[in-house]
């Protein structure tokens, strides 16, 4: 019972901040398939203002949080590990795979969920869909050149 | 001030907001935000001896959470909070999507290809099924998403990242230019 208790007292700050996306992402309309065309057609500031103020503000709290050592509320170090590049190949390749699919369905993981709140149930077939291609690259891990 | 929040909210609002959240969450439990993890959780749920997904999925218990959220701010801010315009895009983007045939623009997308009656057409299933299957297998290739590396990365200076995003734009620009004028 108190382990419960526990874990629902654990959970709870990230269903908030799950809320406080949810809204935000709605609000701004990133989860729009229509602003997401805005985007990779190059007609309007607003996606790259978005993205790119939201790198500067969490660029800017990293580094604080780096200098200053500063621990989480746990009393844990925070750490930040490196993404090893190794030949690159993952990233552009993988990169330009998952950048087909955000044009197509106009929606990147988080806006998938927020989508499906919003009214767009066909999104849970595109979640669906997700997790399959997910599921592959796990098969095909081992072949697959990283 | 409700007014204010009905409106669709500027990007110098939303962006600020939305970064703020990659030091909120190390500062709550020295969690790394990036949303498609979740995805690489659901498969851990499932039954299988996929070394991949060999893992207990309840450590990712705080993510999925997460997301759960989001579905749920999703439906706060399109309800209560919602807006009662038509999406303001720019007249450029509509005349381009008009030549494409999309010329309802009522919503966040265009619900006669992201529906289930739209899922039932070939265009349809392409953008969903298709398109979501792309984002699940590219994102766990690349090792993150928009989270995990446009934003979480490029604000930890990580090259890898960088070359994901480049790879991001490189598909979207494909798939926009190339792949959609044949799709629609």
């Amino acid at each position: 019972m108190t382990e419960t208790k526990n874990t629902i007292g654990r959970l709870l700050p990230y269903l908030l901040v799950g809320i406080y996306f949810g809204i935000i992402f709605t609000k701004s309309e990133v989860i729009s398939w229509y602003r997401i065309q805005e985007m990779f057609r190059f007609q309007a500031f607003h996606m790259y203002g978005i993205i790119g103020s939201a790198v500067v503000v969490a660029a800017i709290s990293v580094q604080i949080i780096k200098r200053k050592g500063i621990r989480s509320l746990d009393g844990s170090v925070i750490s930040i590990p490196p993404k090893v590049l190794g030949k690159g190949t993952r990233y552009w390749l993988g990169g330009m795979i998952f950048g087909l699919g955000w044009a197509l369905t106009g929606a990147c993981p988080g806006p998938m969920f927020a989508l499906v709140g919003a009214g767009v149930p066909a999104m849970l077939v595109a979640i669906l869909a997700a997790v399959a291609g997910t599921y592959t690259y796990g098969v095909l891990r081992p072949k697959l050149p990283h | 001030m409700i007014d204010f929040l009905s409106q669709p909210w500027p990007w110098y609002v939303a962006g600020p907001l939305i970064g703020i959240v990659v030091p909120a969450l190390f500062l709550i439990g020295g969690k790394q935000f990036g949303l498609s993890e979740n995805l690489r959780h659901m498969c851990a749920m499932l039954p299988g001896k996929v070394d991949f997904f060999n893992y207990d999925w309840k450590n990712g218990a705080w993510n999925l959470t997460l997301i759960v959220g989001i579905v749920i701010g999703g439906w706060i801010g399109s309800t209560l909070l919602a807006n009662p315009d038509p999406i303001g895009i720019s007249e450029a983007t509509k005349s381009d999507l008009a030549l494409l045939g999309v010329t309802r623009f009522d919503g966040m997308l265009p619900t006669e290809i992201f529906s289930f009656e739209g899922l039932a057409s070939l265009r349809g299933f392409i953008m969903i099924v298709v398109g979501g299957f792309l984002v699940g297998f590219g994102t766990r290739y690349a090792g993150g998403c928009t989270s995990g590396h446009a934003i979480s990365g490029l604000a930890d200076l990580q090259l890898p990242s960088l070359i994901a995003v480049i790879g991001f734009f490189a598909g979207g620009l494909i798939a926009t230019f190339l792949l959609l004028p044949i799709i629609l």
